[in-house]
């Protein structure tokens, strides 16, 4: 057993274990901390695979980015955490037949019989001087500009939809109007009043 | 050495799991979503070591646009999710039955 | 020449535009100028014409003016021909046209649609001469069809009327059946000879004579057979032959202006006109000339019958003109075209008289139409009495008028025919000759002779009619009279016809009637002696003894012979078994299809029915959209489970 098997092992342990306890936990705060703990065994294991990159943006966006909005919004929420249990065991035994059979009937078909090491070697590792993050570049900012800029856009969708859906007026919070600020003119302002002058204190 | 099949038996176990999960979890929308995000990644692995072994680039970019659109598609579940908490004051999915025939 | 043809056919148009468009705008004396110029100008062209075919020896005219279309080598024209054949026709036919235009500023005086009836006739006249100056098939249908249609808007005349829409409906009807056989034999010739015009179709005829076709399943029927009585069929229904008659008499709803010119004179006498036309078609089919000739023959006869007690007047006319085509079709029937011809220009003439005779009659009686309420009208109306006379007098075939050379001709013809029916038509003409004579002359003396009118009342306003009404009668009396002693040497038996009527030698019966022809004077010294003169004059007798000499027999006879009384007072029950079996059986099955075919099984069970299906079966369906997404997540990965086991290789 290679080193890098090794490693891939350890991961590839941390990754179900931390996935089995996302779909476990009763506490949604806990789901997410160990989903955290699946990206980051899963960034490994690609790091394994020489994708150096992908797995650096995995943690940056997803643990870094994703994960934290999942945490906000599980805190944010009040959930009620009690009744989460109920009924909980209910539905376990057909959703682990069902995984279950997946598993096997997945497994049967990308098993070692079919991309084993016989039939696909394991390619020659990359020299130390090679960037992935480079390659990917090249690649991503050439061949795929197209859809480079479209994926840009679905983000800039993406926001604006986000923002479009849980924006909401409330009546009570006070807000400034920019655009009627600027139009304001000195009269709306100020008021001249004409008066006799005062006369002089005597 | 890593072979090929050890990648992608373990993405098939990752994705029986967050199958299992969507079943067993009947309360609560937001670890469906996350069950969601480990299907994705499991998709991903796929993904990297086809890449790997194959020696072809192009499935880190495939790569690279699936992890844009589910941060996207996250951003916008979470967005909804929200909404629908504030609605109705629940993301129990059983009681989120308005759509039934 | 075109631009006088042209002019014939296109003034009476521009006058009936005139008359029906701009009738507010010209009034009514605006109207009939418009009218009665342009048929006055047809008319005047059409001397000219025939003129210039007896005078100047013009040579036939058959020239395409405009052609509409040409697809597959199928070219639809409009095109004159213009033989003697034509020239006739468009005499009479503008002829009478004029005589009746000019009665009705008489006839129609009081009527608040005058500007309408001009438009009409005027569009007749238009049509007539479409119809006969054709030389195309097309061009035939259309003016067959026009002819129809302003039939129907005339008939119709009196719109408010129940009866007059009855009537209309049903001679439309009728003419519906005659024109689907008509035009299932122009289709025919279409589809054989791939032409559709004239003289391309006649100059193929002798090829395809022998011609055998399949039409159900592997019977053989003789092509020109199949063609000839298709077409006949379709002259049956304009012609009023039986058993497509039935509308004739019940078309006399219309204005009796539009029995003389329409239902007397010109349009009943297009089939005539057509089959005389086809005679290069028809001579080589002796089972159709057969057929033609039994149709015929039954018709003179037996429609005949029915005129005997009719009582009303302008019901015997109709059924006399029904008999007297019966007559002009026997004489098809058995090659005697130019006969046909003949008789249908005499007919045209003395039964347009007769027609506007009884029209100022009903004048004079304020549109009372029963013969019974009539009598002794002889002192008030004299012109008018004469004038029928005379045209009574050419009816019956009194030897030296008209009618008599034309009559006499056809039973003779008849008399020399060899072809199967022949002798069965012999006894019918012959025999009609004596029925004609009956009512002709019993309507006759019930009209004009014996005691007054029943209603004293009536008497106060009898008066003979006005001019317009007398001057057509007696224009039209004279041809009535002399017509016949002018024209029958050369139309009949000279050679006014050669080349335009087509007769086998073994069919010419013409010919060997014309064998013993010493000229018109001798054909009368012959006529007298002959066994239809003897026939027609024991039937004015009969008339006479029974309904002026001895009035009261009249009743004994009606009393005696109860059952043939009824038989003919019903018509034979045409008109009744028509009705049931027809029009209520028609009416009948579409009940049938609509209650069970339409509301049933479409709207019941395909339409509806479909509906409720779906509507059942989403009740079923829609338990399964719960609204749960884990629902809909199961239902999708144990798809997923499925299409892989099912398409995956381990």
């Amino acid at each position: 057993m290679t080193f890098e098997l090794f490693l891939f092992y350890v991961f590839s342990a941390a990754l179900l274990y931390a996935a089995t306890m996302v779909i476990t936990q009763r506490n949604s705060v806990h789901s997410a901390l160990f989903l955290v703990l699946a990206f980051c065994c899963a960034a490994g294991v690609w790091l394994l695979a020489e994708a150096e990159f992908l797995a650096i943006v995995l943690i940056l966006v997803y643990v870094g980015a994703v994960m934290v909005l999942f945490l906000f919004v599980v805190m944010m929420l009040d959930v009620d955490q009690a009744s989460d249990r109920a009924g909980y065991m209910k539905y376990a035994p057909v959703g682990v037949l069902i995984a279950v059979v997946l598993a096997i009937e997945l497994m049967l078909v990308v098993g070692p019989g079919n991309f084993g090491l016989d039939k696909f070697a394991s390619p020659i590792p990359h020299a130390a001087d090679y960037s992935n993050t480079k390659e990917l570049g090249r690649v991503l900012y050439t061949v795929y500009m197209y859809p480079f800029e479209l994926a840009a856009v679905i983000l800039l969708v993406a926001i604006i939809a986000a923002i479009g859906l849980t924006l909401r007026k409330r009546p009570q919070t006070r807000y400034q109007d920019p655009a009627k600020q600027v139009q304001v003119k000195a009269a709306d302002r100020v008021r001249i009043v004409k008066m006799a002058t005062e006369k002089k204190w005597s | 050495m890593i072979a090929l099949s050890d990648f992608l038996i373990l993405s098939a176990i990752l994705f029986s799991l967050s199958i299992a999960g969507i079943f067993i979890n009947r309360k609560n929308i937001i670890i469906l979503l996350m069950c969601v995000e480990l299907m994705l990644l499991a998709v991903n692995i796929n993904f990297i070591a086809f890449s790997h072994f194959l020696g072809d680039t192009v499935g880190q970019v495939f790569v690279f646009f699936i992890l844009t659109v589910a941060a996207a598609e996250a951003a916008i579940g979470l967005a909804i999710l929200i909404v629908v908490f504030r609605n109705r004051r629940t993301i129990d999915v059983e009681e989120l039955n308005t759509l039934n025939g | 020449m075109e631009t006088v043809y042209l002019t014939i056919v296109i003034a009476p148009l521009i006058g009936a535009i005139f008359a029906g468009l701009f009738r507010n705008q010209i009034g009514r004396v605006g109207a009939h100028w418009a009218a009665i110029l342009g048929v006055a100008i047809s008319c005047a062209l059409s001397f000219f014409v025939l003129k210039s075919f007896i005078y100047d020896g013009m040579l036939t005219y058959n020239e395409t003016v405009y052609t509409w279309m040409v697809t597959d080598g199928l070219r639809f024209e409009i095109g004159f021909l213009v033989d003697k054949l034509t020239a006739v026709m468009l005499v009479v036919v503008t002829f009478v046209s004029l005589m009746v235009h000019i009665y009705t500023i008489g006839y129609m005086a009081d009527d608040d649609g005058y500007q309408r009836f001009f438009s009409y006739i005027a569009l007749f006249t238009f049509s007539m001469l479409m119809l006969v100056m054709a030389n195309n098939f097309l061009q035939l249908f259309f003016g067959w069809e026009a002819v129809g249609l302003v039939s129907y808007l005339l008939i119709g005349f009196y719109f408010k009327k129940e009866t007059a829409i009855f009537a209309n409906m049903k001679a439309f009807l009728v003419n519906r059946v005659g024109d689907f056989g008509f035009i299932l034999g122009i289709a025919a010739i279409a589809m054989y000879f791939d032409s559709l015009d004239y003289a391309e179709v006649f100059a193929a005829a002798p090829q395809l004579a022998d011609t055998q076709i399949h039409i159900f399943g592997d019977e053989t029927w003789s092509l020109m057979t199949v063609i000839c009585i298709l077409l006949f069929i379709g002259a049956m229904g304009k012609s009023a032959q039986m058993p497509l008659h039935v509308w004739l008499p019940d078309s006399m709803e219309g204005p009796t202006p539009i029995s003389a010119l329409i239902h007397a004179a010109t349009m009943v006498t297009a089939g005539i006109f057509m089959v005389a036309r086809m005679s290069p078609l028809f001579e080589f089919s002796e089972t159709a000339l057969s057929f033609v000739l039994v149709i015929g023959a039954t018709t003179a006869f037996f429609t005949g019958l029915i005129g005997i007690v009719q009582n009303d007047i302008k019901r015997v006319v109709a059924y006399s003109t029904l008999s007297q085509l019966g007559y002009m079709t026997v004489a098809l029937g058995v090659s005697a075209y130019s006969a046909g011809i003949f008789h249908l220009m005499t007919h045209a003439f003395f039964k347009a008289l007769l027609f506007l005779a009884a029209g100022s009659v009903i004048m004079g009686m304020h549109h009372d139409q029963d013969i019974r309420n009539m009598g002794g009208l002889k002192k008030y109306m004299p012109i008018t009495y004469w004038t029928s006379l005379l045209g009574t007098l050419a009816l019956i075939g009194f030897p030296g008028f008209s009618g008599f050379f034309s009559k006499d001709a056809i039973i003779e013809a008849v008399r020399y025919s060899t072809i199967a029916g022949s002798s069965y038509a012999y006894f019918m003409v012959v025999a009609g000759v004596f029925v004609t004579a009956l009512y002709s002359f019993r309507m006759f003396f019930l009209v004009f002779h014996g005691e007054g009118p029943r209603d004293k009342h009536a008497i106060a306003h009898l008066h003979e009619s006005p001019k317009v009404i007398i001057w057509p009668l007696i224009l039209l009396a004279i041809p009535s009279v002399i017509i016949g002693y002018i024209t029958v040497g050369p139309m009949l038996f000279g050679d006014w016809f050669n080349g335009v009527i087509f007769v086998l030698p073994e069919h010419d019966t013409v010919a060997r009637v014309g064998e013993s022809f010493h000229g018109p004077f001798g054909f009368i010294l012959h006529g007298i002696l002959g066994l239809p003169f003897i026939l027609a004059m024991s039937g004015l007798f009969v008339a006479w003894f029974i309904y002026v000499k001895n009035p009261s027999i009249a009743d004994v006879i009606k009393s005696r012979f109860e059952v043939i009384y009824n038989l003919l007072d019903k018509k034979y029950g045409i008109d009744e078994l028509y009705q049931y079996l027809f029009a209520d059986g028609s009416r009948g099955i579409g009940k049938v299809l609509w209650t069970l075919g339409d509301k049933t099984i479409i709207d019941g069970m395909i339409v509806n029915g479909s509906a409720k299906a779906v509507e059942l079966l989403s009740g079923v369906v829609r338990h399964v959209q719960t609204g749960y997404i884990y629902h809909y997540a199961f239902a999708m990965i144990m798809g997923l489970l499925v299409m892989l086991t099912l398409f995956v290789n381990f």
